[in-house]
């Protein structure tokens, strides 16, 4: 595993088994899954809706603890959440009660994170300018539309400088015009600021042309189905899309995708 | 100055649509009066209940409002003062409303009216008497709101703070706090406009002052003016407060979607 020239592993996912109490005894969601995440690895992980993905990220979160096995951050378990990992939610989760600018020195006021009031402002107008945010430092967040929410979103965990990125579905409320520029906007900031990045996603292009590394998910109880290495290196341009070798790895990923829907819609249906 | 001038006549339109309505009851007032269909004995007329109402200006009114608007006012911090952190508890831990929820279904079904013989019994025939009643109309009005309103605050808010690094201590202060305060001022209105409605039920408590005990007296003496002037009075000074709680519910939550 460790060979030579290889970053050192900085989310591990050892054995990892989740079930919850159910009303028929107990549902297993996740089925012993292992899984290593390297430094400045950028992993998605895709497969059916309702396999268990949202729950693998929540232990890594600190949301939840796993039923068996354990995750490891730097070799050590988690125990809760931190603001080493900016966790990035489909619904946004950005405050209504803070302008934009309060939003993002949200975490700078914290114990946590205190800097001093003249950082703090340098350290918002630095993730406005990044996120093309800074016409609207003062606005009220209804104000703002999905895509620019999600923007803000991504500038409030980037200001406490977390070393991961978790981001579950997060331009899955967006349209695709709005999504695809997120994604460029996310490849360039990483590119600025590099993470180790966890994405779940639905989406089989999105994995592609974003990751480094995917991971399949089976249906429900979830494993590893396949993990595939993403031969692109960065940055990336859109035109990556048109690309053959692009094309390729999407029908692959698509096809076993695809029958992991099926295996979990067999699954859902009532048994008699 | 032709900018200043749209302005006034903006001004002026607005002011004729707001006065419109009010002008509107006034006429039909009248018109019920002068129309043959009613006794005109039972329907005194606005000048005569406007007459009515610069006398007792000089009289006894002033205190009477006076004593109204304490009582509500009491009754309404301390209800409401209990409301919020109860409310809170409701809404915010689910385990706690299961079994509470129908204790505050219970009390909440009994009309203050029903009760002013136990409270007469317990606290007597003063200021208290009046306020308990009050403070109860205004907590169950309140706490309804407050633990419906807290509990549909999504928890997303929480998570995200946590991963941000917030301690519990900031998570309250920072996070939960500021998505009570609409709730908060939701229930303060609630409760005034419930309060109100109560008054004169509370004031039945043999009270020599107030609104209530104003509208009591005319009763018995057929003074059909004198009930016009206490119901109006009671319908202004409500409307004064709900104004003046709505100016500070646009202060304090202007980040909100709409301001009821
Ligand atoms: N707290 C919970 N209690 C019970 N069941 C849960 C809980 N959270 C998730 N589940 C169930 O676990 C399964 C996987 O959920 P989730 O991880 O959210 O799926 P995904 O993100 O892949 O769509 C689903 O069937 C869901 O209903
Ligand atoms: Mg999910």
């Amino acid at each position: 595993m460790s060979a030579k020239g290889e970053k050192a592993v900085r989310i591990a996912f050892d054995r990892v088994s989740v079930e919850f109490p159910a009303a028929n005894g107990a549902l297993k969601v996740v089925d012993d899954v292992s899984y290593e995440i390297r430094d400045r690895e950028f992993v998605s992980v895709i497969g059916p809706s309702g396999c268990g993905k949202t729950t693998m990220m929540s232990i890594v979160a600190g949301f939840m603890q796993p039923s068996g096995g354990s995750v490891r951050l730097d070799g050590r378990p988690v125990t809760g959440p931190g603001p080493d990992r900016g966790v990035i939610f489909q619904e946004y989760g950005v405050f209504p009660w803070l302008t934009v600018r309060e939003n993002i020195a949200f975490g700078l006021r914290l114990k946590a994170n205190a800097v001093s009031e003249a950082e703090r402002r340098q350290i918002c107008d630095r993730y406005m300018g990044l996120m093309g945010l800074a016409d609207f430092a003062d606005a009220w967040p209804r104000m703002l539309s999905g895509g620019m929410r999600q923007r803000l979103a991504l500038a409030r965990a980037y200001a406490v400088k977390p070393e991961f990125l978790l981001m579950d579905e997060p331009f899955g409320a967006l349209d695709a015009q709005t999504r695809s520029a997120m994604q460029d906007l996310l490849l360039d900031v990483l590119q600025a600021e590099r993470k180790t990045v966890m994405l779940i996603t639905h989406s089989v292009e999105e994995a592609i042309y974003l990751s480094s590394r995917i991971i399949v998910m089976t249906a429900r109880p979830t494993r590893i189905r396949e993990v595939i290495d993403v031969p692109f290196g960065y940055p990336r341009e859109e035109k990556l899309h048109e690309s053959p070798e692009f094309g390729a790895l999407r029908s692959h990923i698509r096809d076993l995708v695809m029958k992991e829907y099926a295996a979990q819609a067999l699954q859902t249906r009532p048994a008699h | 100055m032709p900018h200043s001038a749209g302005e006034k006549h903006r001004v002026v339109r607005r002011a004729g649509l707001v006065l419109a309505p009010w002008a509107g009851i006034l006429i039909l007032w009248y018109a019920i009066h002068y129309s043959g269909l009613v006794n005109p004995a039972l329907v005194p007329t606005p000048h005569d209940v406007a007459a009515r109402f610069g006398e007792l200006a000089g009289q006894r009114l002033p205190r009477d409002i006076w004593m109204s608007t304490q009582r509500v006012f009491l009754g309404v911090t301390f209800g409401i003062l209990l409301a919020v952190p109860v409310g809170f508890v409701l809404g915010w831990y689910r385990e706690v409303r299961g079994f509470i929820d129908p204790l505050i279904n219970f009390f909440r079904a009994l009309p203050p009216i029903a009760l002013i013989p136990l409270v007469i019994v317990y606290f007597g025939v003063d200021e208290l008497a009046k306020i308990v009643i009050l403070f109860y109309a205004s907590f169950f009005a309140g706490v309804i709101v407050m633990y419906e309103g807290i509990a549909q605050i999504s928890p997303i808010y929480v998570r995200v703070a946590r991963t941000l690094g917030a301690t519990d201590s900031e998570i309250f202060l920072k996070v939960i706090v500021p998505l009570t305060v609409p709730h908060t001022l939701t229930a303060l209105r609630v409760a005034l406009g419930v309060a109100w409605a109560t008054l004169v039920a509370s004031e039945l408590i043999a009270a020599q002052q107030g609104l209530g005990s104003l509208i009591q007296n005319a009763a018995s003496f057929f003074q059909l003016d004198i009930i016009y002037v206490g119901i109006i009075c009671i319908g202004f000074i409500a409307l004064t407060m709900d104004l003046l709680l709505r100016k500070l519910s646009r202060r304090l939550i202007a980040w909100q979607e709409r301001i009821a």
